[in-house]
């Protein structure tokens, strides 16, 4: 799937006056993967999205895709795409003549730019909605267009900010399968602005942990969710416990904490259902929570209650250090 | 219960139908019965008759008047469009802060703190025969006698009427663009297109209601207007206002009032021409 589109980013500034955005950001994605861009809302992740799309100007550092410099180019002439977050699709114009408008700039006549458009609306499967306006739609009708109008420019990344958040969580799920074949299909590089993990997980290949400007982490989504680096990250992809052993910060997976005949004790303040398995929150000695995920299973054969004694126990070699 | 919310809700429509019937609906209803009566050279009367219709449709200075009217809102809109939306693009999409915006806008306004009058009559002084304009053009060497056609003539009615209401139509366009969702342009930007492809395929399509909002201002004003006319050309030109004022100065009521009718059916119907281009409804 490698067509060599790498995207590179180097020394990325962005200072808004003062205020640093992205503070000299490094990183390196390959052709064809989808990568996720995740953070808390004003990490820098959308800024850094919208300086690869060339809607932000680059204060410093540079932008490489396919080992060209891009970062001073015209968004339309860098080979990027983007997706904005409430679509922006164009309330004068019907579907398809949304999904051809790069075309008609481009000075391409009717016949031509429809017959184009309409094969990618019809690879969204938008084809019989083709002359509605924007408004007869609904939210992922809309996003289906927004992708089908940036796919028509042949981009070889395309750009998506925060492209979910404006759907219902059940067709948030919908589409978020859809991007992701879309995706394997079309075989070229996604850069996905989230602030969801589950959405990053889900969807990533690469993920991007951003926090304060700078990258925390970066990498495949398994070893970025199995092996938080910082404290951060670890408390951000949730699912862990951060934890002081040995006067250091360490991870630990929630689904890794057991209750032992003997381990660090701690008390248990809080039980929650969650259906394949149950949340118990714990706090130690030290005042430190830790929360246990328990099999459903495991808690319906041992019960336990709010106020318990227990002892928390992990095997050798989950505990994880982490950088401070 | 149903019958009572009713009333409750017809009254509270009440003061405004009143104000209404008394103020638009009544006076209307007055000219249209005073247009039929009929006219001595001192005294009117009563009646139902049609004399005066007949008189100014058989009248060739009646199509004459229309059509210096129809030419002067036309010239005016042209111009006030271009103007109006220059100064509403720059203030829209141009000046960053909204302080600026807030600023530059008050100052659009600034002259309209003197009354029309005045803003029509400063031009005299500066266009007439020994005026400022000349003056100054024939001491740069421009011109060697004064241009007589600056002042009491089209020009200068057209130009009062772009100085008197170019800001009609800056302010409904202004409105528009402001709702304009900027990621509309950058999503224009990003499918490749130029700054006046910009313009012309995302801007203006957009814009379009606040457009028509202006130009049904400036259409209606300019028609219905008499004194710029009068004032600017020296009394040598006419359009519609001035035939009604000239009727009512000679007592002809009946005749003003037909006038007046012929004169609001065709402003009625050049909106309503306007208005089948174009939705405004989501802009009220």
């Amino acid at each position: 799937m490698t067509n060599g589109c790498d995207l590179e980013l180097i020394n990325l500034t962005k200072k808004y006056g003062d205020a640093l955005a992205v503070d000299r950001i490094n990183a390196h994605f390959k052709a064809g993967q989808y990568v996720c861009l995740l953070g808390p809302s004003g990490c820098g992740k959308s800024s850094t999205l919208r300086m690869i799309a060339g809607h932000e100007d680059v204060t410093d550092g540079s932008i490489v895709l396919d080992g060209f410099d891009v970062s001073y180019l015209p968004p339309a002439k860098r080979g990027t795409a983007m997706m904005f977050q409430n679509y922006a699709l164009f309330p004068h114009l019907s579907v398809r003549d949304n999904a051809a408008f790069s075309l008609r700039m481009k000075g391409q006549d009717k016949a031509t730019r429809y017959a184009v458009a309409d094969e990618l609306l019809e690879m969204v499967d938008m084809s019989a909605l083709a002359d509605r306006l924007p408004s007869q739609l609904s939210g992922g009708q809309q996003q289906r267009v927004a992708l089908a109008r940036a796919l028509v420019t042949k981009p070889k990344v395309l750009l998506l900010d925060e492209p979910l958040s404006a759907l219902d969580p059940f067709l948030r799920v919908r589409m978020r399968t859809e991007l992701k074949k879309l995706q394997r299909e079309l075989g070229i590089t996604f850069i996905h602005v989230t602030h969801g993990q589950d959405e990053a997980l889900a969807l990533g290949d690469e993920l991007v942990v951003m926090n304060n400007a700078v990258i925390e982490q970066s990498g495949p989504a398994r070893d970025v969710w199995s092996t938080p680096k910082t404290e951060f990250v670890a408390r951000f992809m949730g699912g862990h416990n951060v934890i002081t052993f040995e006067g250091e910060k360490a991870a630990l997976r929630a689904d890794d904490v057991r209750f032992g005949a003997e381990g660090l004790p701690a008390t248990i303040t809080s039980i929650e259902y969650q259906g394949a398995h149950f949340a118990l929150n714990t706090r130690t000695q030290a005042g430190e929570d830790i929360l246990a995920l328990m099999p459903d299973e495991v808690f319906f054969d041992t019960p336990k209650k709010p106020g318990d004694a227990v002892s928390l126990t992990w095997d050798e070699g989950r505990l994880h250090r982490l950088q401070t | 219960m149903r019958a009572t919310s009713n009333i409750i809700a017809y009254l509270q429509a009440a003061p405004l139908m009143a104000v209404l019937a008394t103020f638009l609906i009544a006076p209307i209803f007055m000219i249209v019965i005073v247009s039929f009566w009929g006219a001595t050279e001192f005294s009117i009367y009563p009646a139902f008759q049609f004399d005066n219709y007949a008189f100014l449709f058989g009248s060739p200075v009646t199509y004459k008047v229309f059509f210096a009217t129809f030419k002067y809102a036309f010239i005016t809109w042209v111009f006030t469009l271009t103007i109006g939306f220059t100064v509403a693009y720059f203030l829209a999409f141009h000046v960053r802060t909204q302080t600026m915006q807030t600023a530059l806008f008050l100052l659009c306004t600034i002259p309209f703190l003197t009354s029309n009058i005045i803003r029509m009559i400063s031009w005299i002084p500066f266009l007439g025969r020994n005026g400022i304009a000349n003056q100054a053009l024939i001491s740069w060497g421009i011109i060697d006698e004064p241009l007589e056609w600056l002042l009491y003539s089209d020009f200068s009615v057209i130009l009062a009427f772009v100085h008197l209401y170019t800001l009609f139509m800056v302010v409904p366009i202004f409105n528009t663009m402001m709702r304009i969702d900027r990621s509309f342009i950058e999503a224009a930007y990003d499918n490749g297109a130029s700054g006046l492809q910009t313009l012309w395929h995302v801007i203006i399509p957009l814009t379009k209601p606040g457009i028509m909002i202006g130009t049904i201002f400036v259409v209606t004003l300019v028609m219905g207007d008499f004194i710029t006319v009068r004032f600017m050309s020296g009394s040598q030109k006419a359009n519609v206002g001035r035939l009604i004022s000239n009727d009512i100065s000679l007592l002809q009521y009946p005749s003003a009032a037909a006038t007046a009718v012929v004169l609001l059916v065709t402003v009625l119907l050049v909106i309503g021409i306007l208005l089948r281009f174009v939705n405004i409804r989501k802009e009220l």
